[in-house]
């Protein structure tokens, strides 16, 4: 681990000032951000502790759910308003990492984690995301894990976050704040695709410290699941996972729909193709099917990973037949 | 700074790089917290943070200031083992040992969270007030701390052992 | 090697005329076997309390005064030389008190390679940081010394290096096209063949042709590899290891710093799982070169990436199993060959044959390992190295066989069941497998299972039974020899350089003394783990507890000789011979009659003596030598594997044994669960990513490398037929490895039985079985 200085924070505005400085990172749980500085991926020369900010739920009159950004995951998945009305963030929650982690981890944090791709995590590999133009070994190598949906030449790396796959398909909004101002922006834009600089992998404005996340009024999301498929029981990370939210009408067709993947892509995927194949469609088996083709449409192999687009497609089918059979 | 370990007040200088397992396992020489891949996964280096169980490994001891930690060494009491230490021995939980006391901590605090009503991946109703300490509940919930030497079997009978004692208590 | 060969055999001819008989034709059997006392009982650990209270210090928790700590640089090339090697900042760092490299380590000589001498305990023949040569990715090429570990990382990260690179073999399909034949397998013949196997296969009325993979795996003991060393003023060095060959290590110490054994003391209480991982890799011998620089104590505890770079794991292999088999459901040939991957400086073949050479009667045999040269870190015995994989493939394909003449794979193996030893026509010293596989089915419920796949399902869960043979064989190995010290007290003390990383050596030798010396339990301790006590032989071959048991049995005989000196006219037991006495009660006494006796205390007390000690090396094993011995084994697994997305799940496991007496069943239970479950790990879910690219392990993590976790294992029962082997001390075999054996092929079979897919490439993750469900 490379010498840092280390300063914790007392309230926003004191983290923003010192957040702004080059070199500087903002500290949650640390669960994934000292990993990387012991790997020295992560070099910084500051760390701001945030941990101490923001640690409530604050359930508001226009019905949101607004969690601030030092909330523990474990906080999250136990609160009630979160599994009676939003059960897919508390499943996807609980399906991330251990009891420890979850413990430890922020929510501020659970959503600026970094992929798990082995060639990012070997400093003796070519990885394009550590070192900007050095290549990517991971096109041609081990890539069971990586993404299947808006890679680049440049990078096939995958988010790893579980909570941000859910937060995408309730519509999640992020709270932003820096020395400046504050802003929001809707989770699902937050993440980038890699594209030419797999570097940047947030819209984050330098110094911008996630605040909290706001959870929108959202009934039809008691009827909701997240579904992970992966290589153990337990605690390890995603291959391909599937978080839904069902809206049926008493005619069953499709009301409304939110749907998202994760494992597939470098950022949460918002499947927005297949919800709106899904809207106003009857909810059987063979109309999940078209929808999840659609979304899949553009999907591409690489050496390892071609299973994950029939993986996906029969998740997805999975889990809407499961809201489905819900809501008869 | 200033922190509790197994409820004695310790002033310690560090390194800000310094995790909270190497402050106890190098600069405390309390060695019962072991490290076990210093990655966040395996679970080894296990620890109560005010009761909640939490990695040591991936914990700046800095970031703890102020808290109290307790360890595997702050369990026993006057000399009589942790009912949980007692119900490893009883069920074979463990072979060699290494493992053990993050177990055994990790259990503790997931004891806690299931008292305290936190679900799991595996609870089937999120909305339920009460958890039951079934096989599968505890498994799923210790599966952050991997065992190689396959006292699997043997764990989770001892949790279950002290799961049922305190339910019925 | 031939070495090894020759050096057994030349022993056995001059020491088959002193060996006792006990264990020989004809001789008769440690009278310990049948009687049930402390043997037999489920004592628990010895060592518990302080284990659950963090107390059993390891390796990395010695404390020294004026400590450095140790952080090394890993090479990122296969193959090659150092260009250029830049230390400065390194040097400069805050807290760095050494940074060592191939320009100032001190001249070592090359550490004897296991098997090049009985007493060798090298993972690798290779010299350790003595030249700018690369031999493998992850080859460590510097180490810094500071006064914290932290300091230590940092600088570590500092070192700049570049390399002159050179072709290197790191695909296997490429070596394997080049592979070889070793000089012998384990000192076992590389080759086997009896018939003409080839030709009966074609002519056979059944056939099975068919090849199998397994990939490289980690041993992934949860305890890091990590020494604590120092020299003393006099020379002396004292290593704190986390070894499984305490005395080994020794010897091979001594040759690369050319020291005399006496001179080195390693100690090794306990050891946080070996699994045969734990042995001598460079980072001891680095941290001892630094010490020896630096002038100052080092820990080196390997990071987990530093695990998988410096300490190799199980080797990948490719094998043939082809069966022809009779109308009869009998065997008209049997063929195993392959080939493992192995580095040129190391005798590890994978010996997947041997299963085959023992298990199954066939009317003829082409058994064939060869080896194929990789640059890598040398690979390494990992529980039950050869036995787990190949009984992966041969019990595959019996399964397969049975399959195709739809025969019940059991009885297909009750019909294959040999009358003595196919390949060494040796008779079998203790055989039990037809009857482990009788009380395993009918406990497991064998007869529910559908001989046709895909018979049960329950929702999206397919459902399917398997089985397979395990096996695994007896060994017991040369050279130990125990100490017993009694004390006037009536207390016993055995002492014996071995090893606990969890078999519970201590508790269930603690067991066979007090049986052997008529004491109660709290009466006896045992002394391990410190080369200063006399030498053990290694953890390793599940040999520890019959190799104690044996110095033991010898030590326990010449003590009561001894004891039989000291006692005068006036005892009960003037006049008697050894031959007449046994021990019980806490004291010796004529066989027969119940008042010819007089306790510990007495004899001792009345001869004035504060301790009585006695010191035997056990006789050589030659039980081997006459007779077959092995372990069997019969493994049960119910899988379900999910239909919509193929992930599969063991939802029941049973393990039906046969390995001689069971001296600890608490003990035992817990060895036999954990070699199943690292079975099941073998099965569905570890493997090492090599990356044939660059000869790079891409996943030296715990994150990455899938060891099962809580929610994989089920709950796993176990049974045993618990039948003396009248030719093995304490009538016990040894059994850490046996349980890992055919679990591979169990968990494949039930995989087979639920979906209707055979799968041949382990691990059996879900995208193998997507297309099938």
């Amino acid at each position: 681990m490379t010498p840092f200085s280390y300063a914790r924070a007392g309230d926003t505005t004191a983290a923003t000032h010192l957040g702004v400085a080059a070199g500087a990172k903002y500290l949650g749980g640390g669960t994934n951000l000292v990993d990387l500085m012991r790997e020295t991926i992560e070099r910084p020369d500051t760390l701001v502790d945030v941990t101490g900010l923001s640690r409530t739920i604050e359930e508001r009159g226009d019905g949101s759910l607004m969690i601030g950004a030092a909330v523990r995951n474990t906080a999250v998945a136990e609160h009630r308003a979160v599994r009676e009305r939003y059960p897919v963030l508390a499943r996807a929650i609980l399906a991330g990492a251990s009891g420890q982690i979850r413990n430890m981890a922020t929510v501020g944090g659970n959503i600026l984690q970094r992929t798990r791709c082995l060639y990012f995590y070997d400093d003796a590999a070519r990885c394009n995301k550590r070192t900007p133009g050095a290549g990517c070994d991971a096109i041609d190598g081990f890539n069971r894990a990586h993404a299947i949906l808006g890679a680049s030449p440049t990078c096939v790396a995958t988010h790893p976050s579980d909570m941000c796959v859910a937060l995408a398909a309730l519509g999640a909004v992020v709270h932003l704040e820096n020395a400046t101002g504050a802003r929001t922006m809707p989770l699902v834009d937050l993440h980038r695709l890699p594209a030419g600089r797999p570097e940047v992998e947030t819209l984050l404005e330098p110094g911008e410290l996630i605040t909290a996340i706001e959870l929108p009024q959202l009934p039809c999301a008691v009827r909701s699941t997240y579904r992970k498929v992966r290589d153990r029981a337990s605690y390890s990370f995603a291959l391909v996972s599937v978080a839904a939210v069902l809206d049926r009408s008493d005619d069953g067709m499709v009301r409304d729909v939110r749907l998202a993947l994760g494992g597939v892509a470098h950022k949460p995927w918002r499947a927005f193709t297949a919800e709106a194949a899904l809207r106003g469609r009857p909810t059987n088996e063979a109309c999940f099917r078209a929808a999840a083709e659609a979304e899949l449409a553009d999907a591409a192999p690489l050496r390892d990973n071609g299973f994950k687009i029939e993986l996906t497609r029969r998740t997805i089918v999975a889990v809407l037949n499961e809201l489905a059979g819900e809501a008869a | 700074m200033l922190i509790t370990i197994n409820g004695r007040g310790m002033e310690v200088a560090l390194d800000p790089r310094t995790s909270l397992l190497d402050l106890l396992r190098e600069h405390l020489e309390l060695h019962g917290t072991k490290k076990g891949c210093d990655q966040g996964a395996c679970g080894a280096c296990t620890v109560l943070a005010d009761g909640e169980r939490i990695l040591s490994c991936m914990a700046l001891a800095v970031q703890y200031e102020g808290r109290s930690i307790s360890t595997v060494e702050g369990l026993a009491r006057d000399g009589t083992l942790h009912p949980l230490q007692q119900a490893f021995i009883d069920h074979d939980g463990f072979q060699c040992g290494y493992c053990t006391p993050g177990q055994i901590c990790s259990a503790i605090g997931m004891a806690a969270e299931i008292a305290r009503g936190v679900p799991s991946a595996v609870t089937p109703d999120l909305a339920a007030i009460t958890i039951l300490p079934t096989r599968d509940e505890l498994r799923e919930r210790m599966s952050g701390n991997l065992c190689r030497c396959g006292a699997h079997n043997g764990i989770i009978d001892a949790i279950t052992e002290i799961c049922t004692t305190e339910a019925a208590a | 090697m031939t070495t090894i060969r020759d050096a057994a055999q030349k022993i056995m001819q001059t020491a088959i005329g002193l060996a006792p008989e006990r264990w020989l034709p004809g001789g008769t059997p440690d009278p310990l076997i049948g009687r049930h006392g402390a043997i037999g009982s489920s004592v628990p650990r010895v060592d518990g309390p302080r284990k659950v209270k963090g107390e059993a210090p390891f390796a990395a928790e010695v404390p020294a005064r004026n400590m450095t700590y140790a952080a090394l640089v890993y090479s990122t090339i296969a193959r090659g030389h150092i260009a250029t090697l830049e230390t400065d900042a390194a040097q400069a760092a805050p807290g760095v008190v050494l940074v060592m490299t191939y320009r100032n380590a001190p001249r070592m000589a090359p550490p004897a390679v296991f098997m090049s001498d009985p007493r060798a305990a090298g993972a690798s023949s290779l010299p350790v940081m003595q030249d700018d040569a690369i031999h493998w990715n992850g080859e460590p090429i510097a180490v810094i010394l500071a006064e914290t570990q932290e300091q230590a990382d940092h600088a570590a990260t500092l070192v700049r290096v570049t390399y002159t690179e050179e072709a290197a073999s790191t695909s296997f399909e490429y070596a394997a096209a080049h592979a070889h034949r070793p000089d012998n397998v384990l000192g076992e013949p590389a080759v086997i063949e009896i018939g003409n196997a080839e030709a009966a296969l074609a002519e056979a009325a059944h056939k099975i042709d068919r090849t199998y993979h397994t990939p490289r795996y980690s041993h992934a003991a949860i305890e890091p590899h990590a020494a604590t060393v120092w020299w003393e003023a006099d020379g002396q060095l004292i290593v704190h290891d986390a070894t499984q060959m305490l005395n080994g290590t020794r010897w091979t110490l001594a040759g690369i710093f050319g020291l005399k054994e006496e001179q080195i003391r390693i100690l090794s209480p306990f050891v946080g799982g070996g699994f045969g991982g734990k042995a001598l890799w460079n980072h001891q011998i680095l941290a001892i070169a630094a010490s020896r620089l630096s002038g100052r104590p080092v820990r080196v505890a390997l990071s987990r990436e530093g695990v998988f770079r410096v300490s190799g794991g199980r080797t990948t292999t490719r094998q043939r199993v082809a069966l022809g088999a009779r109308a009869d459901g009998t065997l008209s040939a049997l063929i195993h060959t392959g080939i493992a991957a192995m580095t040129a400086y190391n005798n590890c073949p994978e010996q997947f044959s041997f299963p085959a050479r023992h298990l199954y009667a066939a009317g003829s045999f082409k058994l064939e390992q060869k080896v194929a040269d990789i640059d890598m870190v040398a690979n390494t015995f990992m529980r039950a190295p050869g036995e787990s994989v190949g009984t992966f493939a041969l019990e595959s394909a019996i399964d397969e066989l049975a399959d195709d003449m739809g025969l019940d794979p059991i009885e297909l193996r009750r019909r294959i069941e040999p009358a003595k030893d196919p390949t060494s026509d040796h008779p079998f010293s203790s055989r039990h497998l037809l009857d482990a596989y009788a009380r395993g089915a009918e406990r497991f419920g064998w007869s529910a299972r559908s001989p046709t796949p895909r018979a049960r399902r329950e929702g999206e869960w397919l459902i399917g039974m398997g089985v397979a043979t395990a096996t695994y064989p007896y060994y017991r190995m040369p050279g130990g020899t125990a100490r017993i010290t009694l004390t006037r007290a009536g207390h016993a003390c055995v002492a014996m350089a071995s090893h606990e990383m969890g078999m519970g050596t201590a508790t269930v030798q603690v067991q066979a003394t007090a049986d052997r010396l008529g004491l109660p339990l709290t009466h006896v301790t045992f002394a391990y783990g410190d080369t200063a006590l006399p030498p053990g032989t290694i953890a390793g071959g599940s040999s520890q507890t019959a190799s104690i048991a044996a110095a033991v049995t010898a030590a326990g005989e010449k003590l009561v000789s001894a004891l039989l000196k000291l006692v005068g006219n006036a005892s009960p037991l003037a006049g008697l011979k050894a031959g007449d006495i046994v021990a019980r009660d806490g004291g010796l006494g004529h066989r027969a009659l119940a008042d010819r006796f007089e306790s510990y205390v007495s004899i001792l007390s009345r001869a004035n003596r504060d301790q009585v000690s006695a010191e035997a090396e056990a006789p050589m094993p030659l039980e081997v030598q006459k007779y077959a011995m092995h372990s069997y084994g019969a493994q049960f697994c119910e899988v379900r594997v999910n239909a919509v997305t193929g992930e599969t799940r063991v939802s029941r496991f049973l393990g039906a044994f046969d390995t001689g007496r069971i001296v600890n069943p608490r003990t035992a239970a817990s060895q036999f669960r954990g070699g199943i479950i690292m079975g099941l790990g073998l099965a569905l879910t570890e493997e090492t990513l090599f990356d044939e690219r660059t000869g790079r392990i891409m996943n030296a993590s715990l994150a990455e490398y899938h060891v099962p976790v809580h929610l994989d294992v089920p709950e796993i029962d176990v049974i045993w037929t618990d039948t003396p082997d009248p030719r093995a001390p304490l009538g016990a075999h040894g059994i850490g490895e046996i349980g890992i054996t055919g679990v591979g092929a169990a968990v494949a079979n039930a995989v087979y039985n639920a979906t209707g897919r055979r799968i041949r490439d382990l691990p059996i993750t879900l995208d193998k079985l997507l297309g099938s469900t």
